[in-house]
């Protein structure tokens, strides 16, 4: 709570420090300096900085954004209209990604040092070097220019959505690979799993009962932390395949300074990512019980 | 000596990652110094005439929009890159350091405020608080990296605090106490020493990222500006010609996993050979 206080108070402290006059954002050049300071007073520009940040903030909890500068309109219903794209490429990356990553995590621990485990390794190390906006334009080229089996861009059908999404998952894979493989990797050393060898059980049940329900508590966590990166990748892919998500929204109210919506997303994925974290330390406690003891021991 | 000297190459060279890392690195370094002579044209010179020309014997990676060409643009944009793994890694590193060791030699309240600072850079994920710290200081590539410094040196800060406290209590730093060495020179000369392996490796596995997060604002249009020949950029430029012209983006980004595989390789290697229990994890 303290921390999600403190990202509005330097969100908004950002925002306010930026160079250039805010009311030049709203009005042309022509207009006098009169209409100028009448405008800021309007708008509230032109009271000290606590005042506009308490303002902000009461009306953020009333779910009021302010307006935006640049279109015009109320960022609140700006974003509504973007979030479902976003949703549905970080949903789906999401799920497609552990869906694949998951099993070739646990393949490679078991197999440790095989054929198999060298290779996705070694793969997944060349795919952290390969950027995934690179990765998006290969993607493009192959699919959609020298085969014509997908759209370059735009956002009509489900067919937009199939180069997207496969760029985030192929570039997010690497990584929660390499995690899973270490942490099932740690599991085999824990003394349960010794234990449960030496009891004489085949290796099907330990591997089932064992370690595949400690592995579970990674999994949790790994669902709440990718979301926030998710959503920062998020905001590369849109710019490849011009969807219209939140990503894109961000972006281009950063080049034209629209300082309500920039401050309304930045809060949002702020916001989002406390939660997720927050989320993921309970789940972990639910499931592992030596982390609650260790939890409840600690400053928390 | 000169057995130890022995020694230590030949661990170096045993390194398959270290090995094709550094030789990856050596030509990256060697085609940045040497540009001049191995870019045929100057990587500003416009020809309209030869717009979106295929690769072929004169334009080796073809020409871009302007008629420029592709290869000397690339050759050219490895400077870029060096450049910004220089300044980011040094910034990242000073920065990091410098906290790390007062939040645990001081502890207390120093410790507990800039640890706060680091939470909170932990909170907004890496990408989009750069994005609003560029929105602030303004477009530009030097802005760019200092922006993503400002983001990436929490992870140094952490490691570097968690090694000084665990060496604060050691003999030999309450020996230079006892001489009555002042806490900079504590800090400087007693414990820092002892975290220089762990922060080579740490440097070279970050490297790599400030590269990437680096180029991807570039891509954004938020860091290198035209008519620099910054590979996001030059990527950027691509995607937009993708369909008449797809080496325009094929070969800058070529150039960049290139680069960044090296970096990658050379980092893991290090860590193999500075660090080795941190090879277990």
């Amino acid at each position: 709570m303290v921390l999600v206080i403190c990202v509005s108070f330097l969100v908004f402290s950002l925002m306010y420090m930026m160079p250039g006059d805010p009311v030049d954002m709203v009005v042309d050049r022509k207009v006098s300096l009169e209409r100028k300071a009448e405008i800021a007073h309007e708008l509230g520009y032109d009271q000290p900085f606590f005042t506009q940040y308490k303002n902000w903030v009461k009306g953020v909890i009333h779910g009021d954004f302010g307006r935006s500068t640049r279109y015009k309109s109320d960022v609140w219903d700006l974003m509504g209209a973007r979030i479902p794209y976003s949703l549905k490429l970080c949903g789906w990356s999401l799920v497609i990604e552990l869906l694949i990553a998951l099993p070739l995590g646990l393949l490679c621990a078991m197999k440790k040092d095989g054929f198999f485990d060298r290779f996705t390794v070694n793969f997944s190390l060349l795919m952290t070097a390969v950027p995934a906006f690179w990765l998006g334009a290969l993607f493009i080229l192959l699919f959609a220019v020298k085969l014509g089996w997908l759209p370059i861009s735009g956002y009509s059908g489900i067919k937009n959505y199939i180069l997207p999404v496969a760029t985030t998952v192929l570039s997010g894979m690497g990584g929660t690979l390499r995690i899973t493989k270490t942490e099932v990797l740690e599991v085999f050393n824990e003394k349960y799993v010794t234990t449960a060898y030496a009891k004489g059980l085949p290796k099907r049940t330990v591997m089932i009962k064992h370690v595949l329900r400690n592995a579970l508590v990674l999994v949790t966590t790994l669902v709440f932390m990718s979301i926030p990166w998710l959503i920062s990748g998020a905001v590369v892919i849109e710019k490849i395949f011009g969807l219209p998500g939140m990503g894109n929204l961000l972006l281009n109210s950063i080049i034209v300074q629209d300082m309500p919506v920039v401050q309304a997303v930045l809060l949002l994925i702020a916001i989002l990512t406390v939660i997720c974290n927050l989320i993921s330390d309970i789940v972990m406690g639910i499931l592992d019980p030596r982390i609650r003891v260790s939890l409840s021991g600690g400053d928390n | 000596m000169s057995n130890k000297f022995k020694e230590t190459v030949h661990e170096c060279w045993k390194n398959k990652n270290f090995m094709i890392g550094f030789v990856i690195l050596l030509s990256v370094i060697l085609v940045a110094i040497f540009a001049d002579f191995i870019a045929p044209y100057d990587y500003a010179q416009q020809n309209v005439g030869d717009r979106f020309e295929k690769p072929s014997g004169d334009f080796w990676f073809g020409t871009d929009e302007l008629g420029r060409d592709m290869f000397s643009r690339v050759v050219y944009g490895s400077r870029i890159a060096l450049w910004v793994a220089f300044l980011g890694g040094s910034l990242q590193l000073v920065i990091g350091v410098a906290v790390g060791l007062a939040c645990g030699f001081f502890g207390k309240w120093v410790d507990r405020v800039l640890s706060f600072m680091t939470d909170l850079t932990w909170c907004i994920p890496g990408t989009i608080l750069a994005l609003a710290v560029v929105t602030l200081i303004g477009k530009g590539l030097t802005n760019t990296v200092i922006a993503i410094s400002l983001v990436a040196w929490a992870s140094y800060a952490r490691t570097v605090r968690a090694k000084t406290l665990s060496l604060k209590n050691m003999a030999f730093v309450e020996t230079g106490k006892a001489f009555g060495e002042s806490n900079f020179s504590l800090m400087v000369r007693y414990i820092l020493p002892n975290i220089i392996p762990s922060l080579i490796v740490m440097v070279s596995l970050n490297l790599p990222g400030t590269i990437m997060s680096t180029t991807t604002l570039s891509f954004l249009g938020l860091g290198s500006q035209p008519p620099s020949p910054d590979w996001g950029l030059a990527i950027s430029k691509g995607i937009e010609n993708i369909s008449r012209a797809p080496w325009l983006s094929i070969f800058p980004g070529l150039a960049l996993v290139y680069t960044t595989f090296g970096f990658n390789l050379l980092g893991e290697g290090l860590r193999d050979l500075l660090d080795p229990h941190m090879k277990s994890q």
